[in-house]
């Protein structure tokens, strides 16, 4: 017998499987296509303009940095700062997605950026998100040819750009956002749930940025689409 | 080091409160996690409610453990991935060997995992030639120092930064004898330095899973620092380790636990990091692995269905119990011997283990209840103790004094006028020795208990004497 028949066979003796008439299988079947909704936290059901609020204040909340723009164009500029903050080098690394080809990125001409997956030792990152959840401050990320995973990780510095009306109040909305994209039951191959930067508590409990991923998290929040 | 065993808990707990390193490693968590887990559950007002909604969706899975489990694995494999079912550990690590050696492994990082350390992988590995990185900065650096995890969600809890510069310097060829290893963020960044080249030349990466979801075929990793990402996106192999308790039935359920687990765990809204996979690289995928495995490890766990003990497979590895525990927080998790220390080790440690070679362990409780507060998803993890302890017993694998000592209670307490004449007595006389002090300093047969602490003189009569007062009391004040 193999492992499978012998575990599920355990299982189902124990379950009275075979007493139930398919009364179970009509259950499970029902429970995965309605995916109901349980109980969601209040705080973030809230109007656009409390949504971003929520949702930058979480994000601080976290460590990251928030900048908000008005428009696509005004996000050269609100990287440029980020950079010259902290002192970082101007040539980026970013997502080759449709969102941040639209970019006027020659508005700043001290920056050069490459559209591309990340590689050692790129410095900084530039990503589109999914959406972002304003209950815990949370961004979503999908992977895909556009947005290859390991520029969300391999970079010390991290900038996320993110479009105000792609943040909902909890993560169901998001689900929900992501089956009407990728079909029922399907999913890109990664979506992860980025809630501030890197951080460990490994060495006597004391939290640390920057583990093993970045070490700063930039969300820019661009209020309008182009 | 002495192999660590359940069988030996009392001297390992003995030598655990005499450790002055540890206990100092100790006292960091007692304040920091307690304190953290209550602010977060009282910002969140459905936080109550989402534990309810918790357990129901738990015993829902588990009552359909069956069909979630073959939906899930129809939609890994639609999706391009591979479900090994195990037995037990043995046919975990072989198909984990198999996996490594199809892929030519050499090395082979590893996130963390608990279902990892329950088949003891990393030994094995390497007793086949193949090197096992652990990325978790905490596991990193016990794997280091060649010890286990001695907590399930801060596995170096034990080790103080000085410890952890010493095991750096022993093991990190090449590293300056200058160089500042002192403080944390310099062990921090000379970690993530080492770390970076092992993630790139890895040639599988193994991941646990929080969380399974039967409606997409994904696996849920929950991580802070990002090492989990890095483990299952480098190599060109993925192996995800986990247990058959670990499905949910749709992304919305995960949701509602997920809101509980990183509350409950570290305090924190959400951990950084959470990571849902569904199967190997797709076309067009500039990254990530070619190769997307599960293997699914019962390990005893379907002898528990269907029994008492199943209320425990709720369990989504927090850790809240552990934080919680006054026996944990005195003696630290190495002395359990087992790989799930604290009060969901003490359940889990005899179910997965036997209770003959386990049963110690649910007897090192006050049952005092508060892991059972805490626990986000209401395991009774007293009850079930208590269970374990009736089973020792039945099965008399007690030690012979407590089961004398138990022998003549029972005798005596099917006597009422007996008991009632040998309880007044023993308290007029224990009043009468303490009624100096107050209190009593050595008491015959009790000298364990009285070495470590003075025992309060009783006042007020015995139990059965208030029981009457307070009735007569509540009779006259109705009246």
């Amino acid at each position: 017998m193999s492992a499978r028949e012998a575990i599920l066979g355990a299982l189902r003796q124990r379950l009275d499987r075979d007493a139930d008439d398919g009364a179970g299988a009509k259950a499970v079947a029902e429970r995965l296509s309605a995916h109901g909704r349980n109980p969601i936290p209040q705080r973030g059901q809230l109007d656009r303009a409390g949504r971003i609020g929520l949702f930058e204040d979480y994000a601080a909340e976290a460590d990251a940095t928030v900048a908000r723009v008005a428009a696509a164009g005004d996000v050269p500029a609100a990287v440029a700062d980020f950079l010259k903050r902290h002192n970082l080098p101007a040539n980026l690394v970013r997502a080759p997605d449709a969102d941040l080809d639209a970019i006027p990125w020659d508005s700043q001409p001290t920056l050069t950026l490459e559209a591309r997956k990340a590689e050692e030792p790129d410095a900084v990152s530039v990503t589109a998100a999914f959406g972002g959840v304003a209950e815990t401050g949370t961004l979503v990320l999908v992977s895909g040819g556009d947005n290859p995973t390991m520029l969300n990780f391999l970079p010390e510095n991290h900038i996320v750009v993110l479009w105000a009306d792609r943040i909902s109040g909890d993560y169901e909305a998001q689900w929900a956002a992501l089956r009407e994209r990728y079909g029922e039951g399907a999913l890109p191959r990664t979506v992860t749930l980025v809630t501030g930067p890197s951080r460990s508590a490994d060495i006597e409990q004391t939290i640390q940025l920057g583990a093993h991923g970045p070490r700063r998290l930039h969300i820019v929040i661009v209020d309008e689409r182009a | 080091m002495t192999e660590l065993s359940p069988a030996r808990f009392n001297e390992q707990a003995a030598a655990a409160l005499k450790d002055a390193p540890l206990q100092r490693a100790l006292g960091n968590m007692r304040v920091g996690f307690i304190e953290k887990r209550r602010k977060a559950a009282e910002k969140l007002p459905e936080f109550e409610a989402l534990r309810d909604a918790g357990v129901a969706i738990k015993t829902h899975t588990l009552a359909h453990l069956d069909l979630y489990l073959e939906a899930w694995e129809q939609k890994v494999v639609d999706g391009g991935g591979r479900v090994h079912w195990a037995r037990d550990a043995e046919e975990g690590r072989r198909i984990v060997l198999d996996i490594c050696r199809a892929a030519s492994a050499r090395t082979v990082t590893k996130g963390k995992s608990m279902i990892g350390e329950e088949m003891h992988l990393n030994p094995f590995l390497e007793a086949h030639g193949i090197e096992p990185v652990e990325t978790d900065l905490g596991e990193y650096i016990i794997q280091l120092r060649r010890e286990t995890p001695s907590h399930i969600i801060a596995p170096a809890i034990h080790v103080n930064k000085e410890q952890v510069a010493d095991a750096f310097r022993e093991h990190h060829t090449g590293l300056p004898p200058d160089r500042a290893l002192d403080e944390g963020p310099d062990l921090l960044a000379e970690a993530r330095t080492q770390l970076r080249d092992r993630f790139i030349a890895a040639d599988v990466g193994i991941t646990g899973a929080n969380f399974l979801v039967a409606e997409t075929g994904s696996s849920i990793i929950v991580t802070n620092e990002g090492n989990g990402d890095l483990t299952q996106t480098l190599p060109r192999v993925h192996i995800v380790l986990a247990s058959l308790e670990k499905i949910v039935p749709t992304l919305e359920d995960a949701t509602t636990l997920m809101r509980l687990l990183a509350r409950s765990a570290t305090g924190q809204e959400m951990s950084v990091y959470t990571t849902v996979s569904t199967g190997p690289r797709r076309e067009g995928d500039p990254d990530g692995p070619a190769e997307y495995h599960v293997i699914l490890l019962d390990n005893g766990r379907s002898d528990l269905y269907g029994t008492e003990f199943q209320e425990v497979f709720r369990c989504i590895r927090c850790g809240a119990c552990l934080n919680h525990c006054p026996v944990y927080g005195a003696i630290g998790g190495h002395a359990y011997g087992t790989v799930y220390p604290g009060p969901i080790g003490k359940v889990l440690s005899p179910a997965l283990m036997g209770i003959d070679a386990a049963g110690k362990l649910p007897n090192a409780s006050s049952f005092c209840g508060r892991c059972e507060e805490v626990c986000p998803m209401r395991i009774p993890l007293p009850k079930l103790m208590r269970h374990w302890r009736e089973e020792e017993f039945g099965r008399k694998l007690s030690p012979a004094a407590v089961r004398r000592g138990l022998g003549l209670w029972a005798w005596a307490v099917r006597r009422p006028a007996l008991y009632r004449f040998g309880a007044r007595f023993a308290i007029a006389g224990m009043a009468f020795l303490g009624r100096r002090r107050g209190h009593l300093k050595a008491l015959p047969l009790a000298g364990g208990w009285t070495a470590h602490r003075n025992l309060p003189a009783p006042q007020g009569g015995t139990f059965h004497d208030l029981w009457r007062r307070r009735k007569s009391n509540r009779r006259r004040d109705r009246r």
